[in-house]
């Protein structure tokens, strides 16, 4: 984050990674890239919550990370080029768009498998208790991951264990196609917390401030209790499961009253109210995200693809 | 040498690893209170009880693997890894490659597997193939107990996810086993016998019912080198090609069922690479295609016996004789 008032930042923040994810859709819709999941209207609950991070915490995120690699102050164009299968990727472009992870940045894992990430994360956790590291485990999972069983095992064991864990519920109402209704009887996943004896909080996930203030709390009471904490940010995914998705099967009215509360220029109207964002400002934001993004797609496009004996390294250490 | 059971030398592999590595940690079901020995000398934060749940068990020690500790797990019975492949196969086997080598995955996970104890088909698999097709895993199945000292601290020390089967009647067994830094290489195989006529190729329980039919087999004039794998992933393909092109003739012994089991890939591998030798087809004696009964009798008819082993050699070597006589 720079220097200025943390707000901008954010909104910063938050511009980057929407230019990211559209330049994505972008170069797929031209064929010029692989399908992708985005996390398109689900930037403030990923900047709220890495904002609250210290250096030394790590994460495990899911399929929609690039907001929260970005936010953790990922190298867009080592993240493009990891997409687009190049060896200037961060993983060498062996993981392409869905598992990225950035050791250096205490990026663990991006899992695919719905609900891998919880199954890894206490076993992070568990190193970091043992081996004395003053550091956390940021896990951040959908609604989808949430009627998994492998949602229960984790955090009843990070409970039992009392392992430092901030689970991240990104409650976005849609498993892949199927709408979150039709599969849990319940609105909100951090109802479940008092279940494993842990605390849990819903905050709105499309209000970045918020969101950081619930992260920041929640940090705070792991630290003081030694128990893991559920934190359910309620938001909503705008775009569909894997590009190309013509979201066909989405009721309009439901989608048109998500863009209206879109995170990004709820930001904007709220600094703009207070005379912190002057219209030119906040256009300057956005063109220096643009010009970010499209830096980064021409650092990744003029790289180069691994060698074809890169097929067989990496298998075993 | 002390003698001692397959089970206590893994106990004592065990409990070196954890004195000499402060990383290494053990946890699953019922670990603490059937350990009270390893957690008297390293404590409870090291040795650790978990739930009942496979997957959370292997999903933890991947995510501990991958940040700097060296877990082993008891996953107490094979067919109970069905609940933890997920993190076995997709997180532990192939995070290292898909994160383009920034993570490994030290860990273990141990489980018993094999006909003997009647426990029946949800207790009784043999599942070491699974693994063997498994990029990134590794997967060892040892027969003596001063193997199971060896190959378990191995597989401790080694950077990758080591499976570790125990063949459940072989725990109970009593051999010497060397003190202190005894350490068997993954993938390394051990000629227990050495015989002209013929290979036998095995590991686990069908070791030991391959020596006894060599025994037999002497008897009766026919000389059968007989080869403990004890790594099925990596495998020692040049101890068992070397047999196979001075003897002429391969049979391999294994429990778990015949399709696209060990035996498979020994014999493919010996048909490819040691063809011009061979002086009968390579023969496979293996488990049937069913789930291990519970009943004494049925385990007894669905594990290859010694006898059959006997009855397949012969006839290799007296068609053979027959033929060159002809």
């Amino acid at each position: 984050m720079t220097d200025h008032d943390p707000r901008r930042s954010m909104l910063e923040r938050m511009l980057l990674i929407r230019a990211f994810e559209e330049k994505n859709v972008a170069l797929q819709s031209e064929g010029k890239a692989a399908g992708t999941c985005t996390s398109v209207g689900q930037e403030a609950s990923a900047v709220g919550v890495v904002s609250a991070l210290g250096p030394k915490d790590r994460i495990l995120t899911n399929h929609r990370s690039a907001g929260h690699l970005l936010a953790r102050g990922a190298d867009p164009g080592r993240m493009m080029a990891e997409i687009a299968g190049r060896a200037t990727g961060y993983c060498k472009g062996k993981s392409g768009t869905l598992h990225i992870s950035v050791k250096d940045l205490g990026v663990i894992l991006t899992s695919t498998i719905v609900g891998g990430e919880l199954s890894l994360a206490t076993g992070v956790a568990l190193s970091l208790t043992l081996l004395g590291e003053d550091a956390i485990v940021a896990c951040f999972f959908g609604d989808g991951a949430a009627c998994e069983g492998i949602f229960h095992e984790s955090v009843n064991l990070a409970a039992v264990w009392n392992l430092p864990i901030l689970y991240v519920c990104e409650n976005n109402q849609w498993q892949a196609y199927v709408p979150r209704r039709e599969t849990m009887r319940i609105d909100h996943i951090a109802d479940r917390a008092s279940a494993y004896g842990i605390e849990g909080r819903t905050v709105d996930g499309n209000d970045v401030e918020a969101v950081h203030a619930a992260a920041a709390e929640a940090i705070e009471s792991i630290r003081r209790t030694k128990r893991p904490f559920l934190l359910e940010t309620y938001t909503y995914r705008l775009r569909g499961h894997f590009e190309p998705d013509d979201q066909s099967y989405v009721d309009p009215g439901e989608l048109a009253s998500w863009k209206a509360r879109d995170p990004i220029p709820a930001l904007r109207a709220r600094l703009r109210a207070a005379g912190e964002l002057a219209d030119a400002d906040f256009e300057a934001m956005e063109r220096d995200a643009r010009a970010r993004i499209d830096a980064a797609a021409q650092f990744a496009a003029s790289s180069p693809f691994p060698a074809p004996e890169e097929v067989t390294t990496d298998v075993y250490a | 040498m002390p003698r001692m059971s397959a089970m206590q030398a893994m106990g004592e592999a065990i409990a070196e690893e954890m004195r000499r590595d402060p990383r290494v940690v053990m946890f699953g079901e019922g670990v603490a209170t059937k350990r009270r020995e390893l957690v008297a000398e390293f404590g409870g934060a090291r040795v650790r009880n978990t739930p009942l749940a496979e997957g959370i068990i292997a999903g933890t020690a991947a995510g501990a693997a991958a940040t700097g500790l060296r877990p082993v797990i008891d996953l107490l019975f094979a067919p109970f890894i069905c609940f933890s492949m997920e993190e076995l196969v997709n997180s532990a086997g192939k995070l290292r490659y898909v994160s383009g080598g920034q993570f490994s995955f030290p860990l273990v996970a141990m489980a018993m597997t094999g006909c003997g104890w009647t426990v029946g088909a949800q207790h009784n698999q043999n599942i070491e193939a699974w693994f063997a097709h498994t990029p990134g895993i590794k997967v060892v199945m040892p027969s003596t107990p001063a193997d199971f000292k060896g190959l378990m601290k191995s597989a401790i020390r080694d950077e990758n996810p080591v499976m570790f089967f125990a063949d459940m009647p072989l725990l109970h067994a009593e051999g010497d086993v060397p003190e202190g830094e005894h350490v068997v290489p993954i993938g390394k195989a051990a000629v227990c016998r050495r015989g002209t006529d013929v290979t036998l190729v095995a590991y686990a329980k069908m070791v030991p019912a391959c020596a006894a039919a060599a025994d037999t087999l002497a008897a009766e004039g026919i000389s059968a080198e007989v080869i403990d794998l004890r790594s099925v992933k990596p495998w020692d393909e040049e101890t068992v090609l070397e047999s196979v092109r001075r003897t002429g003739r391969l049979v391999v012994v294994h429990e778990a069922s015949r399709t696209c089991g060990v035996g498979a890939e020994v014999a493919a591998t010996a048909a490819e690479k040691a063809f011009d030798r061979l002086r009968a087809p390579v023969v496979r004696i293996t488990g049937p295609d069913a789930p291990a009964p519970s009943s004494w009798a049925l385990e007894q008819a669905f594990v290859p016996q010694p006898t059959a082993i006997v009855e397949s050699v012969r006839t290799l070597v007296v068609r053979q004789r027959e033929g060159t006589a002809a």
